[in-house]
């Protein structure tokens, strides 16, 4: 089965094309693909607690990997003990270390 | 190596580049001898529709002499052989169906796209 | 090195305009930190992310001179790369669209850069261990 590397870059509540990239990553979990959804810019703000991160949780449950860039969130001010269950700080490496892998990478 | 291409963006700069920046450079890959598929999603599945009709911009005395011709561009890439995919949930999304799409797409579900993924080395978003 | 790699970006963004440019830069850095070889295809208006002529300007709201403000430029940053990768035992080729320079009037680049076409994308990713395109919107 080959890894998946989702990198989101846009915040759902400001792009409707969100919902099909968060489907995506969901799909490729449950065919049994080990899959990551990395979040980066404003892909970050949903991972704010408190924020609607209904689609994340989903993920998360759907065993899917949420990570959310160390850079982004602390340019939005969003310290490590506010982010959403399920979501983990991540640097920008991890995408280097997976493309270096020869993971299926995919941004959106 | 096999990639697919997933063309979600639409209608941007299409006027002044007279064509889908993406749409061409798949024409101008293609034509290098990659092996490539397409998939029309979002608001890119309206280039499928037959009958897009863009006048000529004119400014002042600058007349454009042709503008773009999204759904030829698009029946280029299957006439070379290349598999171009639409989106149904965007199609219906968009009130388009079959009768008013160019021939020979491949409409699937997104259902399916981990499938055709997996028959591409690479997938990449534009 | 053993664990080099090769990987490949396409980039569409113009500077100053997203921050996918700066995320960019961000990847190609640690990739350059790393020795790997780093191919860039830029197409559209990531063209002009090495334009030789990027000027820095005062920032009289801030009330900053052309030194206080100090304002980045991308083309620094991508030589600055080119030199990073080559410190590290890699190379970052850059390739920009010929075709989209032209129509943009972008032909002055820094050193380092050259112009390409499509086919130099394709065979950029088919001799790469992964490509990872980063369109604009």
């Amino acid at each position: 089965m080959a890894r998946y590397l989702l990198i989101e870059s846009r915040d759902p509540l400001d792009s409707g094309d969100c919902e099909h990239f968060y489907g995506l990553a969901a799909a490729l979990a449950e065919e049994g693909h080990a899959t990551t959804f990395f979040l980066v810019q404003n892909g970050v703000l949903p991972a704010r607690a408190g924020a609607k991160s209904g689609a994340l949780k989903t993920l998360a449950s759907a065993g899917v990997e949420v990570l959310a860039d160390e850079f982004s969130l602390r340019e939005r001010g969003i310290k490590p003990d506010r982010l959403a269950t399920g979501v983990r700080a991540a640097a920008l490496d991890f995408i280097v270390d997976q493309l270096a892998d020869g993971c299926k990478a995919i941004w959106h | 190596m096999k990639a697919l291409h997933i063309i979600e963006t639409a209608y941007r700069a299409t006027l002044e580049e007279q064509d889908d920046p993406v749409v061409w450079i798949t024409h101008a890959m293609k034509g290098a001898g990659a092996d490539l598929g397409v998939v029309l999603r979002g608001n890119a599945v309206n280039y499928a529709v037959k009958g897009q009709e863009v006048a000529p911009l004119v400014f002042g005395a600058r007349k454009q002499k042709h503008g773009p011709r999204l759904a030829d561009d698009v029946a280029g890439l299957i006439g070379k052989g290349v598999d171009v995919y639409v989106i149904k949930e965007d199609l219906a999304a968009r009130g388009l169906d079959g009768d008013e799409l160019i021939d020979k797409l491949k409409p699937i579900g997104r259902a399916e796209l981990p499938g055709l993924f997996e028959q591409h080395d690479q997938v990449w978003h534009w | 090195m053993a664990n080099k790699k090769t990987l490949t970006f396409a980039l569409m963004d113009p500077p100053f305009e997203n921050a996918r440019t700066t995320t960019a830069l961000r990847l190609i850095d640690i990739a350059a930190r790393r020795g790997y070889d780093i191919n860039v295809f830029a197409y559209e208006g990531a063209v002009y992310v090495p334009f030789a002529l990027q000027k820095q300007h005062p920032n009289a709201v801030h009330g900053h001179d052309v030194e206080a403000e100090d304002h980045p430029l991308p083309r620094e940053w991508v030589g600055a790369l080119i030199k990073e990768a080559e410190k590290n035992g890699g190379k970052l080729d850059w390739v920009n669209c010929g075709l989209c320079v032209d129509e943009r009037g972008a032909g002055e680049s820094i050193e380092g850069v050259r112009r390409g076409t499509p086919a130099d994308f394709w065979n950029m990713a088919s001799a790469s261990d992964n490509t990872l395109v980063i369109a604009t919107k």
